[in-house]
């Protein structure tokens, strides 16, 4: 395991490929070191691993990475996923996707991924906006906020992602942020082990537009949002009060059951064993 | 070979199956829609037996998806569906053409727009098979007009696209996809079956998108050791992104090129009784069937009348029809729409003699009456 930073730079990165296009003070730089950390640590194979994503400024992720990469279509990121994962399930498939990506055009994708239980392990960066784009309202943009297309302030109700996934079927779920990285490396890392589709929202920030927008200060203000607002869910158990009003982060749901890939290989081996 | 053939009596989309897994299909991602389900059903049922793999998907949108995942991977691909499904397969469509990843699409023509008759035979989608997706593209679409075609040109279709990298649609229509007939099996040894080429260099010298003098590029599976990025973004040799406005062209350029300059590999077409024609029938698919039985009549009453029927719908068959366009008087288009292939039939051949249509949208076959009644009513 390396924890040196240029060391994973190194062995990870497609160091030609850098700098990313990320805006100054984007939390999706810090979000894409806690995927690499964690596969670092598991000590995955980089020549197994299969990074695949959709479109928006999360997408841009696995082209920075030295593995397997998938660069798809808008929301489809999952399907394709699916099909590698399905026709080749010795590899390590995640799955990289932002807000409107996986909420929005990709929503049902997600949902059926969740609910066979695939063994796809899916991070997304949430930056509550389409930033790619210039700004727009996504499907977790929080009730009231301001966008370039909610100039009157945002009256769609967001979407809370991980109990959207919890309840679509995915057995591993949880939520980091870019500024609790260490957790959310921890996250990624359990979601890879997890024999399942696994989902870990990673909170992000996007000081250009969502923060401009909404008057949220500079990247350091937004970090310092998500230090002060954010409570470990496990305060649930003996102080509930202290959850009041903050947005729970940490480990919400680990209960494997039979992975899709597994069960379809009992069918075939039914045939091979005849 | 075997002395003894095998034959089945068989549907077209059973056809379709049967030739899919004879040129090595071992992933199947679908959704079901009318009139092509059976095609999914029988690839749920054969290709675990296989050891292959096949997947309900939640829409067309995803089953698109899931095939060009599963051929990245490793694995010949296929997705069946109609017109409905198709629309909704463009949009990765592109991305295969793009990405340059194998893979075959059916779509078993029914009536529309939307969601049209569902049961009903129709050729509507001609000119969606060549410009449903946005962009410049290469497109190849074949189209059977029998069990025995369906079955030889889905081995076809497979081993095109595995050629050439590229998406083929096997273009058939509710006729073909339901008509029952005898299906005589190829011995294995009797079938050609065309696998993907793979890079022999090493991984680190790999340039995934570096084409060769064949303008098409090795393809090594994810999962081989050959870490690279595939992307829908216009792309360099390298497979990254670019907006280098000259390398953006030259892509765009390459994918169309390295299918339309290879154009006399992948022609198929019949010409049944052209010799002496005077008067030719154009016509595909089910409306073929349909065509040769006119023909027949008429040729009983001394009309020196032929069919030209092309196989492979895209790219068209530009050299074959102006060569008919020279020795015919009259030329008819007959097909499930209001004039599809009729316009690039036009367009090559109506400098040279009147092309004529004939057309049916009520969601039933063109009868051989209605064909000859066309064509004998033009002459009184």
């Amino acid at each position: 395991m390396n924890t040196n930073c240029s060391d994973l730079t190194e062995k990870y990165f497609r160091v030609n490929r850098l700098p990313h296009i990320w805006c100054p003070g984007c939390g999706h730089g810090t979000l894409m070191n806690t995927v690499v950390r964690a596969i670092d640590k598991l000590g995955l194979n980089k020549d197994e691993v299969v990074l695949v994503s959709g479109i928006g400024c999360s997408s841009r992720a696995p082209g920075y990475l030295d593995f397997n990469t998938l660069h798809t279509t808008h929301g489809r990121a999952l399907a394709f996923a699916t099909g590698i994962k399905h026709a080749n399930p010795k590899l390590h498939v995640i799955v990289i996707m932002g807000d409107g990506d996986s909420s929005a055009i990709g929503g049902n994708h997600l949902i059926h991924a969740a609910r066979r239980n695939i063994d796809i392990t899916t991070i997304v960066f949430n930056n509550n906006i389409y930033g790619m784009t210039g700004g727009q309202y996504s499907p977790t943009t929080p009730y009231g906020d301001f966008a370039t297309t909610a100039p009157f302030g945002n009256i769609d109700k967001p979407f809370d992602l991980c109990s959207l996934a919890q309840g679509a079927g995915a057995t591993y779920v949880g939520r980091g942020t870019a500024y609790h990285a260490p957790m959310m490396q921890k996250l990624i890392e359990n979601g890879l082990k997890n024999k399942g589709f696994s989902f870990i929202e990673g909170l992000s920030l996007c000081p250009t537009y969502y923060g401009r927008k909404n008057k949220k200060g500079n990247a350091v203000k937004m970090h310092t949002f998500l230090k002060d607002n954010c409570v470990d869910v496990k305060v649930l158990e003996k102080n509930p009060e202290k959850a009041e009003n903050k947005i729970l982060i940490g480990e919400f749901y680990n209960n494997p059951k039979p992975e899709y890939t597994e069960s379809y290989q009992v069918i075939i081996d039914k045939f091979q064993n005849k | 070979m075997n002395s003894e053939k095998k034959y089945k009596l068989l549907q077209g989309n059973e056809a379709c199956v049967e030739g899919a897994l004879a040129a090595g299909m071992r992933f199947f991602a679908g959704y079901p829609i009318t009139p092509s389900t059976e095609i999914a059903e029988i690839s749920a049922q054969k290709l675990p037996q296989l050891g292959g793999k096949f997947i309900q998907m939640e829409d067309e949108l995803a089953s698109m998806a899931a095939i060009i995942g599963g051929s990245l991977a490793g694995l010949k691909s296929m997705t069946a569906t109609s017109g409905p499904g198709f629309s909704l397969m463009q949009e990765n469509i592109g991305y295969a053409a793009i990405t340059e990843i194998p893979c075959v699409i059916v779509n078993v023509q029914r009536g529309g727009p939307s969601t049209g008759l569902p049961t009903s035979p129709a050729q509507g989608e001609i000119m969606q098979a060549k410009w449903g997706t946005h962009g410049d593209h290469p497109v190849v679409a074949l189209t059977p007009n029998s069990v025995q075609e369906t079955y030889e040109y889905a081995i076809e279709a497979f081993n095109i696209a595995e050629k050439y990298r590229t998406p083929v649609i096997l273009l058939m229509d509710e006729t073909v996809g339901h008509m029952r007939e005898k299906l005589q099996f190829k011995d294995p040894s009797e079938i050609k079956v065309v696998n993907r080429k793979k890079p022999t260099c090493k991984p680190e010298e790999y340039v995934a998108y570096r084409p060769d003098e064949d303008m098409i590029p090795p393809m090594a599976s994810f999962g081989e050791g050959y870490r690279y990025h595939v992307t829908g973004l216009t792309h360099d040799e390298t497979g990254f992104p670019t907006n280098n406005n000259e390398i953006s062209g030259k892509l765009v350029q390459r994918i169309v090129d390295k299918v339309e300059k290879n154009i006399d590999d992948i022609t198929f077409y019949e010409e049944y009784k052209m010799d002496d024609a005077e008067i030719v029938i154009v016509a595909f698919g089910g409306v073929s069937r349909a065509a040769k039985s006119a023909i027949d009549n008429m040729r009983n009453n001394n009309i020196k009348v032929g069919m030209f029927r092309p196989i492979t719908i895209w790219p068209f068959l530009e050299k074959q029809i102006s060569a008919v366009s020279e020795k015919a008087k009259e030329i008819y288009v007959a097909e499930m729409n209001l004039g599809q292939y009729f316009l690039e039939v036009d367009r090559v051949a109506g400098k040279k003699c009147p092309v004529k249509k004939i057309n049916k949208i009520t969601g039933e076959l063109i009868t051989p009456k209605e064909i000859t009644d066309a064509v004998m009513g033009g002459r009184e």
